[in-house]
């Protein structure tokens, strides 16, 4: 993680030192954390369509401190940068950030957390209604639109859960020979997945699959149901580094992967849209890709 | 009045319990098979341990947060243990020593150095949570694949006698604090430590020290709950254990023990855990919609504590 760290810094200060060089627009890039490799992604991809595009990119870590954040907004702020990539640590905590840049009228796109306030040009982010529909999609043609189907739900009220579980329910409730017996929350988390699993497993003799709104719960179901001795297939959401380990392992069947790398990407198309003063949708979906082994 | 009467009106939470669960089982009927009902004990059971500690605690007039924090620090010091490959007869008491020890600072610091328990125990739960964190990196830490880590599985996931280990654990926990609390001088002293401290330290009772070692016990506790947390997943969450203190003091206050201290009983906390495993089992069974389970989870422990709190006369 620290060698990322350092090469981030190294990367961002020989941007910096491009960008006085070439005297080419420079984007500013200030980022939740890269101390997690979903945002080290996410940025690695925002650097290559940078490139491709001639733009200088200035990558700046908040280290998931939102006070950080807004001293780094502040700073890019105040080197007048074309335009501000940010991808929040907290959807209500960069509002005062987002704020600051408008004062300066640079245009501002958020990356995979959204803001709430302020104005914002436009918000880039993982597809989760359609990832569900392409896991429910998945679910449907393993069973052929017959048998009992287990829903893990994230934390109640949580948009990804609700987008998940929305995406999810359109593709499978629609195959009439399919039918959900039970769709019970496990917050997002691996041990109350275990609990509630066990439970399930407890309530319904026949369970032929089960789908979790994200890889913890899905590993843990998957330990329940290997306690259990049963034999029910997991499909997870998320892609992350162990869940994608789990299904190559064959612990999980699949995994709905979020695209970091795409998110980056489409967050530099877009803002170079905007600096070329096109128009540009105020939600940009990232479409997800299916794991499988 | 006869005895059975004089026994269910003086253990209402028993009543609670009995009613909760023929309840259920009219509304579900796969609440009552041998499986569930095993089921229910083994999720109880890491609760349950940790209740046992705070029931301590609670009963000398304090209160401990920092028990979900203590399992997660240990829990992650375990798995580190295991996936090097220690012996579990080795790295399960240096962890539960672990614990004990984060305890025992606890107690001093709130004995010696006068820090209300609220307080410490509060600062104590972050501190440690971000101890944690830090250790793990953030990252769950698995067991591993190696002779250690097999063994360390079957401390969460095996049985005994046809009973999971969890239960057993869990068990003679509340067999062995139970018997101390009622037939020992330490056990006398927290109550009286809780009833009215001025007194016991007139009496002579070295307070500070008696706190001490009620808070290492929970420290202990913790960390024993956290060590089977961790085998039943085979790998330690960061993030495990929050919001874990709050269920044990429900299940302490739930059981019928004031939380002003020098009141109360250990068999009380074990129906106290019971109640809230067997609501939430139940809820699962019956798949009652995300968005009611909290309501109704609240409402059942306001239930449970009013009907112990009108006092017969």
């Amino acid at each position: 993680m620290r060698k990322l760290l350092t090469a981030a810094t190294v990367a961002a200060t020989a941007l910096l030192a491009s960008a006085n060089a070439q005297a080419a627009d420079t984007i500013a890039l200030v980022v939740s954390t890269l101390n997690n490799p979903f945002f080290v992604t996410l940025k690695n991809g925002a650097e290559t369509k940078a490139k491709a595009l001639g733009y200088n990119l200035l990558v700046l870590d908040s280290q998931n401190d939102p006070a950080k954040e807004l001293a780094n907004v502040e700073d890019v702020v105040n080197k007048k940068v074309k335009l501000l990539l940010v991808n929040p640590t907290d959807s209500d905590a960069v509002r005062s950030a987002v704020r600051s840049a408008n004062r300066a009228k640079i245009p501002v796109v958020t990356l995979d957390r959204s803001a709430n306030g302020g104005e914002v040009a436009s918000h880039i982010a993982s597809d989760n209604v359609a990832g569900g529909r392409m896991a429910g999609q998945l679910v449907v043609d393993m069973l052929k639109g017959q048998g009992a189907v287990v829903e893990l739900q994230g934390l109640p009220g949580a948009s990804a859960a609700r987008d998940r579980g929305k995406g999810f329910h359109e593709a499978v409730d629609k195959a009439s020979g399919l039918k959900v017996v039970a769709s019970q929350p496990a917050d997002f988390d691996r041990t109350k997945a275990l609990n509630v699993m066990e439970n399930i497993l407890q309530a319904q003799q026949k369970i032929d699959v089960v789908f979790a709104h994200n890889d913890e719960m899905a590993l843990g179901a998957a330990k329940a149901i290997q306690a259990s001795g049963r034999k029910i297939p997991v499909v997870g959401f998320d892609g992350t580094d162990e869940g994608v380990a789990a299904v190559n392992a064959g612990t999980l069947t699949a995994t709905v992967a979020q695209q970091a790398g795409l998110i980056g990407e489409k967050g530099v198309e877009t803002a170079d849209k905007v600096l070329k003063g096109e128009k540009v949708p105020a939600f940009t979906p990232v479409e997800l890709k299916m794991v499988t082994k | 009045m006869t005895t059975l009467k004089r026994f269910l009106s003086r253990n209402k939470p028993l009543v609670g319990l009995i009613v909760l669960m023929a309840a259920v089982a009219v509304m579900s009927p796969s609440f009552m098979t041998v499986d569930n009902l095993l089921n229910i004990l083994r999720q109880t059971s890491i609760n349950a341990v940790i209740a046992v500690g705070m029931t301590y605690v609670i009963l000398s007039g304090g209160i401990d947060l920092s028990v979900g924090s203590v399992l997660a620090f240990c829990g992650a010091v375990c798995a580190w243990l295991v996936a090097g490959d220690l012996s579990i007869w080795l790295a399960i008491p240096l962890s539960l020593l672990l614990g004990a020890g984060l305890g025992a600072i606890n107690g001093v610091v709130i004995g010696t150095g006068g820090v209300q328990p609220f307080v410490a125990t509060l600062v104590a739960m972050t501190m440690l949570r971000g101890a944690t964190l830090v250790f793990t990196d953030g990252r769950p830490i698995t067991t591993g694949t190696g002779a250690a880590a097999d063994a360390f599985w079957s401390v969460g996931g095996g049985y005994l006698l046809g009973i999971p280990v969890p239960v057993v654990v869990a068990a003679a926990v509340f067999a062995v604090c139970g018997l101390v609390l009622t037939r020992t001088r330490f056990g006398r002293y927290t109550y009286a430590v809780g009833g009215n401290e001025v007194v016991a330290r007139l009496s002579g009772i070295r307070v500070n020290l008696e706190k001490t070692t009620i808070y290492a016990l929970s420290g202990l506790l913790a960390a024993l709950a956290g060590v089977i947390l961790t085998a039943r997943l085979e790998s330690a969450q960061p993030t495990a254990g929050a919001g874990y203190e709050l269920d044990a003091i429900a299940a302490v206050v739930v059981g019928g023990t004031s939380l002003s201290g020098g009141k109360g009983t250990l068999f009380g906390t074990l129906v106290g855990a019971l109640i809230i495993g067997v609501l939430n089992n139940a809820l699962n069974l019956m798949d009652v919609s995300s968005y009611y389970q909290m309501i109704a989870k609240g409402a059942v422990i306001l239930l449970a504590v009013l009907a112990d709190s009108r006092k017969s006369p």
